[in-house]
């Protein structure tokens, strides 16, 4: 397990905390020997030096010492290793979220998404089983037996060596099991989750299956995959319970033999009763932590898989370029926002396959000009756009702003220079209020408003139950498509900045909410660069200059007229857009 | 309500209990092998050391010996047994709760939002379902068994122990009973708060989590990282808060049953030296009660455990009761279906609200579809075209007016028996996780090669499937995934061409496609048309000349009704959405 070598580099109380947790296993370790010692001291005198209660009170306080202090180490052992654990839980999900917002969009896009949030939220909250579980069951794996065992050897070689002997053994056991119970416990999860899979997709299809009337068939049908699950899965799990049962009688026979062998040799009056006793109440002690980690195995399992992930996470380099300092950031656009021969290759982490999305684009954007960018899916379109918000950066070429590489600009400063409308804004769970801020933090309820008004959904927003104070839920239920797309424009004139990127709404919006949404876009763009990746055919006749993509290049440019007469690729594309229209 | 839940809970695993005591009596016999195991090393040692002859020490060796071997046999018994009631429990509740909910399909597992006729899906409901099964099968071996366990060896300690004087017997029942009952109770009172608030916590940095991963396009565009990592920071700084405390309270718990176990062995010896000084009890039994005492122990560990899964399993079970519990949307007649005269639809008057405080969906509704004609719906979004048709095919029933079906009333036909008449294609085909055979196969499991593939080949899907690597046997995916929509349609399509049904709702079968793909399964539509009686419900103004009647629905009324020329000549609501659908076509041709 390579985890405790990764975590001593991220986490910088790791050496502490190891410390503390084996000195904590030490005091336990010794609490045990004295503890018994002192049964075995008082049943001893009581037994065979016929001793009365007042004699053997001292030793039974001192006892009752012992035993309130093993008590108050178990406690401080959970607090401390809680402790940690919680601040290494903070640390990492910090720097997680400080290296996904390097990462970008791009990263987290599609399937991964999903997974990324698992890690963030359960991956880091699993390693609770290393810090409060596994590790210290480890630690005193570790210490207790060898405490024990040297204490054992110091009073009566021959039990020592009978120890020595069984210890090895077990853990040798402990392995192979552990690695079996694991495949097999995967096995088994594998098996059930397969299996709630199909009764879902059973549920989910009922009314289906009502209307073609199979409904009834399905009870059997249930009864008899369960059962098979149920089979199938006893099969895998008797090899594994016969393995502990080897693990575990060869725990209690060691116990056993260590009893004979010591009442043997008291028989013959080799050993004295009280030691015979002690070391017997010592070998259960001796072998439980060992078998107490067997049940830690499969959390461990799991907290290490987790670290992986997140370690890996933390490690995929990001494509952040180093700023200078002293940079000059500016404002607004004065002259023109410049493509130069902008290169990009997407590189696919996991299969090194790369692909050459843009080959070369050159093109200037001017404040006040529409421009539109049109295409088949898969031209380049959306790395454009992506480029300019600086989610991605180009391989090759450059991107200025009056002349002045936009590299040479941090991320988050350029940023504030671009609005962007995608297609699908995100609404966070949240307040109506609150998600439209996002354009601008610090804004008034009144400024809100104004960029409600202005984006048309101020009258929608004054229905909702609370007004602006409304929680729009989860992936903003309340709201239409349009009335999204709507919302987030209502951000954009908040944030008032000088270039728009707009990926336009696909067709999923009603005519009606189309129309509010393309009122709103009116007021506002003018005065500003507006680069819109078209949809739609009525931003293909207003733009004042259209760039036509294909493969990642500029094929044609021009107006509208001018590229319906002498563009071909032009053409295609119009009479895909107007089929879709008539749709 | 966790009362009457925890009995139903019970009620359920009945059918496995012969399982469950079998599982029960052997766990009971390995615990009490470990106490055997430590109680009969304890006496040979105390034995020996009276220095009697090897022959009496003979029956405490064999009792080492017989417990180090039974201990280990018994837990491997346990476990067979009790992972075997297990899986049958797990059937059981499946079948159960399919049972249960099968009568409650579809109306009663779409959740509506309040005040809207909106309806959600029923996956994200039927999903936390199946989890709950999963959760409620562990109910067995981590509930029900450590207390029953716990029982049969704290009453068997007490007899034994008062064996040997009642101070012992009533020194560990005390302390056995604080420790099983009183401490889990305690930790469960100090706890609960906390544990609400730590699910809480937890459930809404996962709500910030998912926000902050799937809109960090947004965030990012608009400047927000920070804000976002300092919110995220706020609630994991309260989660460690509230994590802390929960450990302090669990280290407590820990912390005095480690405690109350060292105790009862104090307090036992305290007890048994003056018994022993008096010549009370012999001395040679006084490792004996400590160490079996010691051992008994081992089945507290586990208590608190069960305790804390009780919560959850109780929780889990509520949701399910709560499922099952609505009472079916609609009630099959008592006596047999009648025979249809004819496929005649025919609707008057007809009124349906979906519940007594909302608002009519459907106002007066009237027409009628003669056998073999076919009428379609039309009108914008939440018109209430869905709702009329699955009124027609009784998912719920009306309040009031009249729906007849071949000269009968629609409410004297059983549901399976209504169902055989008609053949619905939806806007959102269900394909089960199987073949495209096996999915075929669902309308008629009688079918032959041959009528599957005439049913394909009419439908325009045999081609497609001749292409994929194993034909009619290949996956489909889960939901059909694997497909595009236009062919997880065209499979809809087949379905109903299969079952042959005299009667056919199309309900709004192309929303999901592009305007190609809709063209093309517009024209298998009118294959699959021929001579039944249909009703298409559609907000696309395509293809329109298949229908003999249009109605135009707003607002639960009709506003408008005829053929698509008299409609267009009208000049009103449909020519309006004509010509929009229209218009950007006209725009570019300038």
């Amino acid at each position: 397990m390579n985890i405790n070598k990764r975590l001593l580099l991220y986490v910088k109380a790791m050496r502490i905390y190891v410390v503390l947790v084996g000195l904590f296993a030490l005091i336990t370790a010794l609490c045990i020997i004295f503890q018994n010692s002192y049964i075995a001291q008082i049943i001893n005198k009581a037994f065979l030096a016929h001793q009365s209660l007042p004699q053997l009170l001292p030793a039974l306080y001192i006892l009752l010492g012992i035993i309130l202090v093993r008590a108050i180490v178990i406690w401080g052992n959970e607090l401390a290793t809680n402790i940690v654990s919680t601040r290494v839980k903070t640390d990492l999900r910090q720097r997680l979220f400080a290296h996904l917002f390097k990462l970008g969009p791009q990263f987290l896009k599609g399937e991964q998404s999903g997974e990324i949030v698992n890690t963030t939220a359960d991956g880091v909250e699993a390693l609770d089983a290393y810090f409060i579980q596994y590790f210290p069951q480890v630690c005193a794996t570790v210490i207790i037996p060898t405490v024990i065992l040297i204490y054992v050897f110091s009073i009566d070689t021959l039990s020592g060596i009978v120890l020595l002997i069984t210890w090895p053994v077990l853990p040798f056991f402990m392995i192979l099991i552990g690695k079996q119970a694991n495949a097999m416990t995967e096995q088994r999860w594998r098996l059930l989750s397969q299996l709630s899979s199909h009764f879902l997709d059973v549920l989910q299809g009922l009314t289906t299956l009502k209307l073609f009337g199979r409904n009834h068939i399905q009870e059997e049908t249930i009864r008899t995959i369960s059962t098979r699950y149920g089979d199938t899965t006893m099969k895998v799990l008797r090899v594994a319970f016969l393995s502990s049962l080897v693990m575990e009688m060869g725990a209690t026979i060691s116990n056993a033999i260590i009893a004979v062998e010591i009442g043997l040799r008291l028989l013959y009056g080799d050993i004295p009763f009280e030691q015979a006793f002690f070391i017997l109440l010592l070998t259960p002690e001796f072998y439980l932590p060992l078998r107490s980690l067997g049940a830690q195995f499969h959390a461990s399992i799991e907290s290490a898989a987790s670290a992986e992930r997140i370690f890996d996470l933390l490690e995929t380099p990001t494509s952040e370029v180093a700023n200078d300092q002293n940079i000059q950031v500016p404002q607004t656009v004065q002259e023109a926002i410049e493509f130069c021969d902008v290169h990009y290759t997407y590189t696919d982490a996991g299969e090194k396959q790369r692909a050459e999305a843009l080959r070369g684009i050159s093109f200037k954007l001017a404040p006040g000009q529409k421009v539109a960018i049109v295409g088949a899916s898969g031209a380049g379109k959306s790395t454009i756009a992506h480029l300019l918000l600086r989610f991605l950066e180009p391989t090759a070429g450059a991107i200025t702003i009056d002349s002045q590489p936009i590299q040479s600009i941090p991320a988050p400063a350029w940023r504030k220079l671009v609005t962007w409308q995608p297609q699908q804004p995100y609404v966070f769970n949240t307040t109506v209020a609150e998600n439209i801020r996002m354009g601008q933090s610090d804004a008034s309820i009144d400024e809100v408003i104004i960029a409600a008004q202005q984006a048309n959904i101020h009258d929608v927003i004054t229905q909702l139950p609370q007004g602006y104070e409304t929680e729009i839920g989860e992936r903003g239920a309340l709201l239409s498509g349009g009335q999204v797309q709507r919302l987030s424009l209502a951000r954009a004139f908040l944030k008032n900045a000088p270039i728009l990127v707009l990926d336009e709404a696909t067709s999923t919006l009603d005519t009606e909410s189309e129309q509010q949404v393309l009122q709103a876009l009116e007021r506002l763009t003018p005065d500003r660069i507006a680069l819109t990746i078209a949809h739609r055919l009525h931003t293909i006749i207003s733009a004042d200059h259209i760039l036509v993509i294909q493969d990642g290049r500029i094929v044609d440019q021009g107006t509208h007229q001018t590229l319906l007469m002498k563009s071909p690729v032009y053409q295609e594309l119009v009479k895909a857009y107007e089929e879709e229209a008539i749709a | 309500m966790s009362k009457s839940t925890l009995r139903r809970l019970i009620n359920l695993a009945l059918p496995v209990k012969k399982w469950m005591a079998l599982a029960a009596l052997l766990g009971s016999i390995t615990v009490i092998s470990g106490i055997g195991l430590l109680a009969t090393s304890a006496y040979l040692i105390s034995m020996a050391a009276l220095h009697p002859s090897v022959a009496v020490l003979q029956i405490a060796i064999v009792g080492v010996r017989f417990f180090g071997i039974s201990r280990g046999v018994f837990r491997y018994l346990e476990r067979l047994v009790s992972h075997t009631a297990t899986f049958r429990l797990l059937a059981n509740l499946r079948v159960w709760f399919y049972k249960a909910v099968e009568p409650l399909a579809p109306a009663r597992l779409l959740e509506r939002k309040a005040g809207s006729n909106h309806e959600l899906s029923s996956g994200d409901l039927l999903r936390r379902a199946v989890a709950d099964i999963d959760v409620l099968q562990n109910f067995y071996i981590r509930i029900v068994a450590p207390p029953v366990v716990a029982a049969v060896i704290g009453i068997g300690m007490w007899i034994f122990l008062g064996a040997y004087g009642g101070v012992f017997a009533l020194i560990y029942i005390v302390f056995f009973l604080v420790s099983s009952v009183g401490v889990p109770l305690l930790t469960h009172l100090l706890s609960q708060k906390v544990g609400q608030e730590i699910v809480t916590t937890r459930a809404e940095l996962h709500t910030q989590l998912v926000d902050s991963v799937q809109g960090i396009a947004d965030l990012l565009a608009f400047g927000q990282e920070q804000p976002q990592a300092e919110k995220i920071h706020n609630l994991n700084q309260r989660l460690n808060r509230q994590q802390m405390l929960m450990a302090t309270i669990s280290g407590f718990q820990g912390m005095l049953i480690n405690l109350l176990m060292n105790l009862t062995v104090w307090a036992i010896l305290l007890a048994a030296v003056p018994a022993v000084y008096a010549g009370h009890l012999n001395g040679l039994f006084m490792a004996l009660l400590v160490l079996s005492a010691l051992g008994s122990f081992e089945i507290i560990l586990p208590l608190p455990g069960s305790f804390q899964q009780l919560g959850g399993s109780l929780a889990a079970a509520h949701r399910l009761f709560e499922i099952i519990d609505a009472k079916p949307a609609i009630q099959d007649p008592k006596t047999k279906s009648p025979q249809p005269q004819n496929y005649t639809i025919d609707v008057s008057h007809l009124n349906f609200r979906y519940g007594e405080q909302e608002p009519y969906t459907l106002r007066d509704i009237n027409f009628t579809v003669a056998q073999g004609k076919c009428l379609a719906l039309v009108g914008p979004s939440g018109a209430g075209k869905s709702t009329l048709a699955h009124v027609l095919l009784r998912f719920w029933d009306y309040q009031e007016g009249q729906i007849q079906l071949g000269g009968h009333t629609l409410r004297d036909y059983c549901q399976d028996d209504l169902y055989k008449l008609i053949s619905v294609v939806e806007q959102d085909t269900h394909l089960f996780n199987t073949s495209i055979r096996q999915n075929l196969m669902i309308a008629r499991p009688e079918a032959t090669e041959a009528e599957i593939i005439t049913a394909t080949k009419q439908a325009q899907l045999h081609d497609f499937v001749l292409q994929l690597p194993d034909g009619y046997d290949t996956l489909v995916g889960e939901q059909g995934m694997r497909l595009s929509g236009g062919e997880r349609q065209r499979i809809a399509i087949a379905r109903a061409l299969l079952k042959d049904a005299p009667i056919l709702i199309l309900d709004e079968p192309t929303i999901n496609l592009d305007a190609v793909t809709e063209q093309k399964i517009l024209k298998t539509l009118r294959t699959l048309r021929q001579g039944r009686t249909t009703i298409l419900i559609t907000h696309r103004l395509a293809e329109m000349d298949i229908a003999d009647e249009i109605l135009v629905l707003r607002q639960g009324t009709i506003v408008e009704r005829g053929s698509h020329q008299q409609l267009l000549q009208n000049e009103d609501l449909y020519w309006r959405m004509w010509q929009q659908q229209q218009r950007l076509q006209a725009n570019i041709s300038q």
